[in-house]
């Protein structure tokens, strides 16, 4: 049933990191990226390695979750890979008919195949153990220095907040609108890709007009409860740092420190 | 001064072509004149196109009138300056229930009035616990609301009320969408407040059985007041409904007909028990 749909990939569960407050986690991914990019030698990969796999392990996700996220992305890798290995001129290794496999070109095939599945696995711990709206609290908070420029953070996060939301409404809605099209002979199944687009049409136009709908009907209840932007605004669940998120901040930052120092010494 | 009241209150809705020039003039609200006391059950009826939608919207001061004035509480509703006063102590109940939950946990959306009002987060915890205990809906303040039935999105709704302590709520056809299971919830859930809480209700509705337990009904049509008085003087003019294009609640209907064929029966009679106990009595059982 399409109502039971999770968003995101939350996974649930009582674990350390699940526990951290969402800003730790959002820095800590962005962190980990950079870092990724800063090491260059294998030690520098071992280190990242060892840390996301306590970082796993302390996370109680189940291991087959986190490479769920790579499948989507096996595609792209496989490009990346064949390009830097085919392409990359230096030492030859092999030669077969006119293709050149040359030593560094391995060695940035390997790096790049690395990097990638370090980084889809490292985001995939912050969306497993975060919910999506945690997630927009921690942006709105961290943001919050971006006001000073106008941007609108807060309505930003609400707006993100609001269409999460809604996502699963919406989906249930566009199911009920095909039934309907379907009972009255429509097509969506049959025909090449723009026949296929072309009936999507009858679809289309009722959700965008229903969508419009429900936005009017909604604006009407925030404002009628009070609702004015984020001024005056109190939060229910304010975000405080807690003795585990210094600690983990704590963490973090020897881990970077390590990563620099492989960088530069070794 | 009641609560609510509007005087002399005109609402009218211009329509205009595509060039911006007036095509016609629609008075959805005609010269209504209301006073609600503090601590009443009103019932507003009508069927649709009736007005009895455009009239809610003007307490809630999402809509101004065009004539007239409407007072919540002492505040003119035109008064900028009291807009949110008047939106904390009228709250405003919709009818999809979808549309009108914001959080994507029970209790977060419970928490968005207090939040929007600036209270401090410890009363907005105590006040969403309290809220939620009134609709009895606090076993489930952790559930998504997608999870929910109508019935159940529906208290919820008006849990999101009650928490900003509001001195009248006033629900636009909160069991519109609901199977019948969902509407006797609902109901009993407006009823509890209104007798414990002493929270003043404004329920707008088409359905009979729901206005029964009202201190007051205000029938409209086109636009104005049509009949005013108890459930039971309402009731007692069955043809007078009819012509308003209104269903009367069956036991009534049955009454009402045996009335005509000649069995001495008073007028009035709105549930089944009552009925039954004229019978026993006209007929010495």
């Amino acid at each position: 049933m399409l109502r039971d749909i999770t968003l995101g990939q939350y996974y649930q569960t009582e674990s350390v990191i699940h526990k951290l407050d969402p800003r730790v986690k959002l820095i800590a991914t962005i962190c980990f990226i950079i870092s990724l990019f800063v090491v260059k030698s294998w030690i520098g990969y071992a280190v990242a390695a060892v840390f996301l796999a306590v970082v796993i392990r302390l996370s109680h996700v189940p291991f087959k979750y986190m490479v769920k996220g790579m499948r989507a992305i096996v595609f792209i890798m496989l490009i990346t890979v064949v390009f830097n290995l085919f392409l990359t001129p230096g030492e030859v290794l092999v030669t077969v008919w006119k293709i050149k496999i040359t030593r560094e070109g391995l060695q940035q095939a390997v790096t790049m195949a690395v990097r990638l599945s370090f980084l889809i696995v490292g985001s995939s711990v912050m969306t497993l153990t975060t919910t999506p709206n945690s997630l927009t609290d921690a942006m709105e908070k961290l943001m919050k220095p971006l006001k000073v420029f106008k941007v609108p953070v807060h309505e930003v996060a609400m707006m993100m907040s609001i269409a999460l939301r809604f996502i699963p409404i919406l989906l249930e809605e566009t199911d009920k609108i095909m039934k309907a099209q379907i009972a009255r002979g429509a097509d969506f199944e049959s025909g090449n890709l723009i026949k296929k687009a072309k009936a999507m049409v009858p679809l289309l136009v009722p959700l965008f007009i229903s969508a419009f709908r429900r936005a009017n009907d909604l604006a009407m209840a925030m404002e009628a409860r009070c609702y004015r932007g984020g001024e005056h605004r109190t939060k229910m669940k304010p975000l405080k740092y807690a003795a585990r998120d210094r600690m983990a901040y704590g963490v973090l930052a020897a881990y970077f420190a390590v990563c620099i120092v492989i960088r530069i010494y070794l | 001064m009641g609560i609510i009241k509007a005087d002399k209150l005109v609402f009218e809705y211009i329509r205009r072509d595509e060039e911006g020039n007036v095509e016609g003039i629609t008075r959805a609200v005609d010269e209504v004149d209301l006073d609600v006391q503090q601590g009443d059950f009103i019932a507003v009826l009508g069927h649709n196109g009736s007005g009895k939608s455009t009239l809610a919207k003007h307490i809630n001061a999402i809509l101004y009138p065009t004539e007239g004035t409407v007072w919540v509480d002492g505040m003119d509703t035109k008064d900028e300056k009291d807009l949110w006063n008047i939106r904390q102590e009228a709250g405003m109940v919709f009818q999809n229930p979808d549309n009108q939950i914001i959080g994507q946990v029970v209790e977060e959306d419970v928490g968005f009035g207090p939040e929007n009002m600036g209270i401090p987060t410890e009363e907005i915890w105590a006040r969403v616990e309290e809220s939620l205990k009134a609709v009895g809906m606090y076993k489930y303040r952790k559930f998504s609301p997608n999870k929910l039935s109508g019935g159940q999105k529906q208290r919820v709704s008006i849990a999101g009320v009650i928490a900003m302590h509001p001195k009248c709520i006033i629900l636009d056809e909160p069991t519109a969408m609901l199977d019948p299971n969902g509407r006797k919830e609902v109901v009993r859930a407006v009823r509890a407040l209104n007798d414990v809480e002493g929270i003043t209700v404004l329920l707008i509705t088409h359905y009979m059985e729901e206005i029964i337990h009202a201190d007051k009904v205000f029938v409209m049509d086109k636009g104005r007041i049509a009949m005013q008085g108890t459930p039971r003087e309402i009731f007692s003019r069955v043809e007078h409904l009819k012509h308003l294009r209104l269903d009367v609640p069956q036991v009534t209907l049955l009454a009402h007909e045996l009335k005509k064929s000649g069995v001495g029966l008073p007028d009035g009679i709105l549930t089944v028990e009552e009925l039954t106990q004229e019978l026993m009595r006209l007929y010495h059982v």
